[in-house]
């Protein structure tokens, strides 16, 4: 008869066996792959490793240059998509009552929608034949579309912020929550108005959930390629592009494996900074 | 002193909230009704002014072949991948809460990282492996990627409720004569039913709208997602496309509502 310890093998052997298989052994073969010399010909031969791609990707202004506005579009999107939240959060907590839930749901609809399919409807909206160009047109306000809508880096961090807004109201909204009505009413009774006990109780309090969100929003945005892809353009895109273009149309492998793996290590950089200043199990059960 | 600390926090002042709550729900809305309207509309494209309104669209994507089948790829990569999804992840969070043994945390950073890795870096790296291993790109790679991808939400999903479950009641039932795979399956797995329902469905909807790693992992025969990203050069078809998307929308939206209503549900 199988106890617990017998069943140990039988449970921890397949999951353990997928995630290194098809998760770690990838990533993996990848650093492997991004210290060959060779362009063409034998990928998987190692037998000469060399840090030459990473010269390439360290000497060449252009790829440093693009992980930086990368990481500084990121930044935006995540300060200004938490900020965007943060009133949003504070309303469900303290304004909507007994209906929170439900405007909280009315929220998320959009977000558990697909993603592809939000960020197209921008691209469907803005473009030169889109809904926006050819309303305005059809209403004589402009006589030829305008071009600045797509394809430029604004309409990438205007997208990001509209997909990530009711994802940042989560954790602010879970930290807002926990808030004990007690200290406000304490607050009121020692005569801090209402600015002053947003400034000095409920701002301090819910800070940890909103740098949880910035944090939820940034990160996975640094490593974006979707949304430049269908609404960037060439002007607009993301370093995310530069390493999907090595492996699809510059098919230069090693130089994208070694392009991946810069921003593998500056994404686990970032999650260990952000673990270090946001207590992750607060937040992982929402 | 009494003062009207409404509600609580800035109770007082007037900051308009519920307007501000409104316009912003109406701006995420607005790219959404806007495709359903164009889902609707018989004159094709994407332009004002709009033609009238007809189902033909919605008509037509039944006789789109490659469309269709699009679909029904999409579908079986979810099937698929969510069930080995929810299978793994519920193993590593028996593992997580009912054992302790050395690489326990090396286990569960393992099963979580998923969710940090960026997708295009994945993708990428498993484009290498199957090239490593010879494998042709096919729906077997892209459900083996959402696979990954989809046993943290698994995990977190299924851990928070076993958290809950008292283990005084798999002991009884090893006392009385249960083998601890007998025990899981007919104590723990009853008791954490609606996590382990929420869990599928969640990892379905994770990989059934998956873009960004079927993109690199799809062969000949593409997703629904993949497709439609294919499809976007040709206006005429938007649409049909739309139709579809908005029809497959539909699916997600209630599965997803169902798994959040299961989820919240009490033993």
């Amino acid at each position: 008869m199988l106890g617990r310890r017998s069943t140990f093998w039988l449970l921890s052997v397949p999951p353990l066996l997928w995630l290194l298989v098809f998760f770690a052994a990838p990533l993996l073969l990848m650093g492997a792959i991004s210290l060959s010399g060779d362009v063409s010909g034998a990928l998987f031969n190692l037998s000469n490793p060399t840090v030459d791609q990473y010269r390439i990707v360290l000497g060449e202004a252009g790829y440093l240059r693009l992980l930086g506005i990368s990481v500084l579009m990121a930044l935006g999107v995540g300060l200004i998509a938490t900020a965007l939240a943060f009133p949003i959060a504070y309303f469900l907590t303290f304004r909507a009552g007994r209906r929170a839930g439900f405007y909280l749901v009315l929220l998320l609809v959009p977000f558990w929608t697909s993603y592809l399919l939000r960020v197209m409807a921008w691209k469907l909206m803005l473009g030169s034949e889109g809904v926006v160009n050819s309303f305005l047109e059809w209403a004589r306000v402009i006589q030829s579309p305008l071009e600045f809508l797509l394809y430029n880096r604004g309409t990438v961090v205007i997208t990001l912020i509209y997909v990530w807004i009711p994802f940042a109201v989560l954790p602010i909204y879970a930290a807002m929550t926990r808030i004990d009505r007690p200290l406000l009413e304490a607050a009121a009774d020692l005569g801090a108005g209402p600015w002053a006990r947003f400034g000095r109780v409920t701002m301090p309090l819910a800070l940890p959930g909103a740098i949880a969100a910035f944090f939820m929003v940034f990160i996975p945005t640094v490593g974006e390629y979707v949304t430049p892809l269908l609404v960037g353009g060439s002007s607009g895109s993301m370093y995310g592009n530069l390493v999907q273009d090595f492996f699809t149309k510059a098919a230069n492998w090693p130089l994208g494996a070694a392009l991946a793996i810069v921003m593998l290590v500056l994404t686990l950089v970032l999650v260990a900074v952000a673990v270090r200043l946001i207590d992750v199990r607060r937040f992982a059960t929402l | 002193m009494s003062v009207r600390i409404g509600p609580a926090g800035i109770g007082g002042s007037r900051v308009p909230l519920g307007t501000y709550y409104a316009a912003l729900l109406l701006l995420l809305y607005l790219p959404l009704a806007v495709l359903l309207l164009f889902s609707l509309s018989s004159g094709g494209g994407l332009a004002f002014p709009i033609g009238p309104l007809s189902f033909d669209s919605y008509a037509s994507v039944l006789q789109s072949d490659a469309l269709l089948a699009s679909a029904r790829n999409s579908l079986e990569v979810a099937v698929g991948s969510s069930a080995a999804a929810t299978v793994l992840g519920t193993m590593v969070a028996i593992l997580l809460l009912r054992y302790r043994f050395p690489g326990q945390r090396l286990l569960v950073a393992l099963a979580v990282l998923p969710l940090i890795v960026p997708f295009v870096v994945l993708g990428v790296a498993l484009l290498i492996l199957f090239r490593a291993l010879g494998l042709p790109l096919s729906l077997w790679t892209v459900g083996t990627a959402h696979t990954v991808v989809a046993i943290p939400f698994v995990l977190l999903i299924v851990a928070a409720r076993l958290n809950g479950v008292d283990r005084n009641l798999e002991d009884a039932a090893m006392d009385l004569g249960a083998s601890y795979p007998v025990t899981l399956a007919r104590v723990v797995m009853p008791m954490i039913a609606p996590a382990l329902v929420s869990a599928w469905l969640t990892a379905f909807t994770v990989s059934f709208d998956e873009f960004a790693l079927a993109l690199f992992l799809a062969g000949p025969n593409p997703t629904f997602p993949v497709y439609l990203y294919s499809q976007l050069r040709f206006s005429s078809r938007f649409p049909v496309l739309i139709a579809m998307a908005v029809l497959l929308m539909v699916l997600t939206l209630v599965l997803v509502l169902v798994a959040e209503r299961v989820r919240r549900l009490r033993a």
